[in-house]
């Protein structure tokens, strides 16, 4: 059923690194659980409305003015690379 | 006699008649923990000198005038709950120096009424298990016996309550993560409605089944929590805008004529004879009390486990897309660009379940799988949801046990995925439903481990549910909390 290439390609998906032990162990692993799963074909859902949120929730606006929120220093106060204004990344283009 | 041997409820008339005061019993507690923590492992982090500083600015408080409805009282804090200065880890070498700048609205409405926060408790990583074997950093044993495991996702929070470490504690419970523990640890403890208690300061797992409550070691002790933390609150916008009864005003006066519904398909095989024999009891209690009793089908109960994996797992693979090295937690040294950045961070941050979890969510969601998986999945959903409605058409509350067997040994499910999200059987479908859920003790296995009873009532009738649990403890001893 679930393949090796297909834990490496929902890996990538995920942007999660895994080493080859763990896409081994993870391929049967979310293999049984997805076989699992399939015993929802056997349920008829006909006519039936998918049910995202438990309890009927409307959309929440509030007016567009600008309130207090959290001061720069907070923000960034758990940064693992900051230079005191942005959030630091490595070069998004033109890279390799 | 010890103060942490007493009744959360007894506790707190001592605090309020001015028999003890809020140092005396924050430093029992402390004594609790010190006494006992080294062997359950129940805590990641107590606050001693901030616990009893708090105590002592309660006391002077209540000497000059007011104090708020839970004065004095320690509630451990389940480690994905945001409070300002504290550490948050979840659990998770992903947020291992996390620290919050926000507290969570439960903790604005916990310090607004004065609960002492004694301390932050264990779980599984990001909320995900059932036996708190999930941390990253440590296991907390089951406080009844040590080679046990405590429940999760929730474990600590139990454990802490169940070893008479804390009166109070608040959980999070999006598959049974609060009901479970309790069971475990002999507590009791409860899921309120889907927008009862704001989620915000929560961290997310799953939006649409994640809820905040509490365990005390009474149901008295529960009601006075839940009425601390519910409410609306705009910052979480599927936080429901409806008054909160008051649940301690009513909670004495017995349901006259109470219709419990027992659904048959939750006595089927797998149900370890002793739970099943626990539950029975119960019933026959409830019967002596005057309530009547019948049959109720929910005929999509065994499609919930799996409508739940794919439907949480699909919403943790969003909510944990945050975790990318940049704003906080773990990033990975020496990323080659920013792909690698993302894949090492989060490739060394997160455990095995949550990887498992984002997979599946991940695959679940992706395309040429959407419509197979999560969307059918949401339709069954609305069956479950159904059954519910059509059940509670002719029954006032639903009672089940909270799981198919008593706390299993630590280590017993954790190589077996599948066979650890089975433990969730009872109690998943609540979450789904969106229903309001509790756990109350109700006997001991021949291994002297604790049983719980669930009831479950239909949309905001906690009150309901708060009720006919109290008539229930109302007839038996005080289950204590673990012996030392």
């Amino acid at each position: 059923m679930l393949t090796p290439s297909d834990v490496h390609k929902v890996a990538l998906l995920s942007r999660l690194k895994l080493t080859e032990a763990e896409v081994a162990r993870f391929t049967q692993q979310l293999g049984d659980v997805l076989k699992y799963v399939e015993q929802l074909d056997e349920v008829n859902v006909d006519g039936v409305e998918p049910m995202v949120h438990a309890v009927e929730v409307r959309n929440v606006l509030r007016k567009d003015e600008v309130v207090p929120s959290l001061p720069r220093e907070q923000a960034l106060s758990n940064a693992p690379k900051t230079d005191g204004k942005y959030f630091l990344v490595p070069p998004i283009l033109g890279a390799d | 006699m010890s103060l942490t041997t007493l009744p959360t409820s007894d506790l707190h008339a001592k605090l309020t008649r001015g028999e003890v005061s809020a140092v005396d019993v924050t430093q029992a507690y402390l004594d609790g923990i010190a006494a006992r923590d080294a062997a359950v492992g129940a805590f990641l982090h107590v606050d001693s000198e901030g616990a009893l500083a708090q105590a002592r600015a309660i006391d002077e408080r209540r000497a000059k005038g007011t104090v708020g409805k839970l004065a004095g009282l320690p509630v451990a804090l389940k480690d994905n709950l945001c409070t300002v200065g504290a550490p948050c880890t979840c659990a998770s070498r992903m947020l291992e120096k996390f620290v919050p700048p926000y507290d969570a609205h439960v903790i604005e409405r916990l310090r607004a009424e004065d609960a002492v926060l004694i301390g932050r408790v264990n779980l599984d990583e990001f909320a995900m298990g059932s036996s708190c074997e999930n941390s990253a950093f440590k296991k907390t044993a089951n406080p009844w016996n040590l080679a046990h495991s405590p429940g999760g996702s929730s474990g600590g929070s139990g454990a802490a309550v169940g070893g008479g470490m804390a009166p109070l504690a608040l959980g999070s419970d999006t598959g049974g993560s609060i009901r479970l523990p309790a069971a475990f640890c002999g507590v009791v403890g409860m899921k309120p409605t889907y927008g009862r208690v704001s989620r915000y300061g929560l961290v997310a797992f799953a939006s649409s089944l994640d809820q905040i409550g509490p365990l005390a070691t009474d149901v008295r002790g529960a009601a006075l929590t839940l009425q601390t933390i519910a409410g609306h609150d705009r910052r979480d916008s599927t936080s429901v805008d409806r008054a909160v009864p008051d649940y301690l005003a009513s909670l004495e006066t017995p349901l006259k004529g109470l219709r419990i519904g027992i659904v048959p398909e939750y006595f089927g095989a797998g149900l370890d004879p002793e739970v099943a024999d626990a539950v029975r009891k119960a019933i026959d209690v409830y019967r002596g009390l005057g309530a009547e009793v019948r049959e109720v089908h929910l005929p999509h109960t065994k499609y919930c486990v799996a409508v739940y994996y794919i439907v949480s797992s699909s919403e943790a693979s969003s909510n944990l897309a945050r975790y990318d090295g940049v704003h906080y937690g773990h990033r990975g040294d020496k990323p080659a660009n920013l792909v690698d950045l993302y894949e090492s961070s989060r490739g060394e941050g997160f455990g095995d379940e949550v990887k498992r979890r984002i997979m599946l969510g991940t695959y679940a969601l992706s395309s040429g799988y959407y419509d197979a998986y999560y969307n059918k999945a949401l339709k069954v959903r609305r069956l479950i949801s159904d059954d519910f409605s059509k059940a509670f058409a002719d029954v006032d509350v639903i009672l089940s046990p909270v799981s198919p067997t008593p706390a299993f040994r630590l280590g017993e499910l954790s190589d077996d995925p599948l066979a650890m999200y089975l433990m969730d059987i009872y109690t998943i479908s609540a979450n789904l439903a969106g229903i309001p859920g509790i756990s109350i003790p109700c006997g001991k296995s021949s291994a002297g481990l604790p049983i719980g009873l669930q009831l479950l009532a239909p949309v905001f009738e906690e009150e309901r549910l708060l009720r006919a649990a109290r008539m229930y403890e109302a007839t038996q001893p005080w289950f204590g909390v673990a012996p030392a």
